[in-house]
């Protein structure tokens, strides 16, 4: 739709320009009621689950993911490339877990995030504590289906949160806008979880 | 809530996870679209942007090569694309606030947080259809406005000058932020 002949109106001012593009979009804006019943997110949601069946492996492949760039750091060490593959595969658990349905793993993958990025040096992350990381997700969902997942989850959360963040405030002592960033908070609701 | 003809619109999908593309891609046609593509990273993306020329470019923030706030600023280039005002929703894990400010000042239109629900990336798809912002352009900004609302109550210096001129309608937009000092 959209093309170089696109025309807008241009407002100027002293240091800086208003621009109004023309909305060609506009065109998708349909001017006839839905048809009763008809809910696009209720379509859509309908077509998630039924690719949901899928799920469950997508979840061990993006875990088997973690377990070879978590290997990799302990055959190659903390290089940038390690680190980036390591950040990247708990990243995208910490993104997908609730989508795929095991929305109890996303904490421990966001307290492995935060360790890799806010760490300044990474050849002083304990190896032990990605190992930790990267076996608490693996077991959280192992075990999801048991009753008591989601409480034990918590609680693993939770004690892998403290021990980061005690490290993360270690070694950044010296950068208090680091600091201020690992204890900002999100601006979106329920994603605070300290 | 407005209606939207999904089949007309054009998406394109950048995200370096096979899996989050294919959940994105559901979404969209689940919601009426008929034509999503997709690219696995910034560079491809970028190139992606320009062959098919999306009506609505969805990004993944953290991708390999060059990342979503990157490929953002690529685009939010006055001249150097066909279309530098395309709505830009982000994807991204990442959810605090100095994120969200960092790709607001990219350019970003939107900001959706994963994990990504029907019903969120439903709603920022109707509101940078129905409900566009005007771009701005300073020395050091081109995007859309980052103010969504005007606070009667807001009180600090006006970052902006005034200084008003008169409204200048033109055909070839693109023409004129070609040209030097447009």
């Amino acid at each position: 739709m959209a093309s170089k002949e696109d025309s807008a109106a241009i407002t100027t001012y002293a240091d800086y320009e208003v621009i109004a593009p023309q909305n060609k979009l506009r065109n998708a804006i349909s001017d006839e009621p839905a048809a009763p019943g008809d809910d696009p997110v209720a379509r859509a949601e309908q077509a998630l689950d039924q690719l949901s069946f899928e799920f469950s492996s997508w979840m061990d492949e993006e875990c088997d993911r973690l377990g070879r760039a978590r290997d990799a750091i302990k055959t190659d060490g903390f290089s940038p490339k390690r680190r980036e593959e390591l950040f990247h595969a708990a990243h995208d658990i910490k993104g997908e877990a609730a989508t795929f349905g095991f929305p109890a793993c996303a904490p421990v993958a966001d307290s492995l995030c935060r360790l890799v990025e806010f760490a300044p040096d990474a050849k002083r992350i304990p190896m032990q504590l990605v190992d930790q990381h990267v076996d608490a997700v693996r077991a959280i969902i192992r075990e999801y289906a048991r009753s008591d997942a989601v409480e034990l989850a918590g609680r693993l959360t939770e004690r892998l949160r403290e021990v980061t963040d005690d490290f993360l405030v270690q070694e950044n002592r010296d950068r208090p806008e680091v600091i201020a960033l690992i204890g900002g908070p999100s601006i979106v609701p329920g994603q605070n979880p300290r | 809530m407005v209606r939207i003809e999904f089949s007309k619109l054009r998406f394109l999908v950048i995200d370096d996870n096979a899996h989050m593309r294919r959940i994105l891609r559901t979404l969209l046609h689940g919601f009426g679209a008929r034509e999503a593509y997709e690219a696995e990273d910034g560079a491809s993306g970028l190139e992606a942007f320009s062959h098919y020329l999306p009506d609505i470019v969805i990004t993944d923030w953290a991708m390999p090569i060059f990342d979503g706030i990157e490929l953002t600023q690529m685009i939010r280039q006055p001249g150097a694309n066909v279309n530098p005002y395309v709505p830009i929703i982000m994807l991204s894990g990442h959810s605090e606030k100095k994120r969200v400010t960092a790709a607001r000042d990219a350019g970003v239109t939107e900001f959706l947080a994963k994990p990504i629900s029907a019903k969120g990336l439903y709603e920022r798809i109707v509101n940078v259809v129905a409900s566009p912002r005007p771009f701005i352009k300073t020395k050091t900004y081109f995007g859309p406005d980052r103010r969504r609302s005007v606070n009667p109550n807001y009180v600090g210096p006006e970052r902006r000058k005034g200084g008003k001129a008169d409204i200048i309608r033109q055909v070839a937009l693109l023409d004129k932020v070609r040209a030097p000092g447009g």
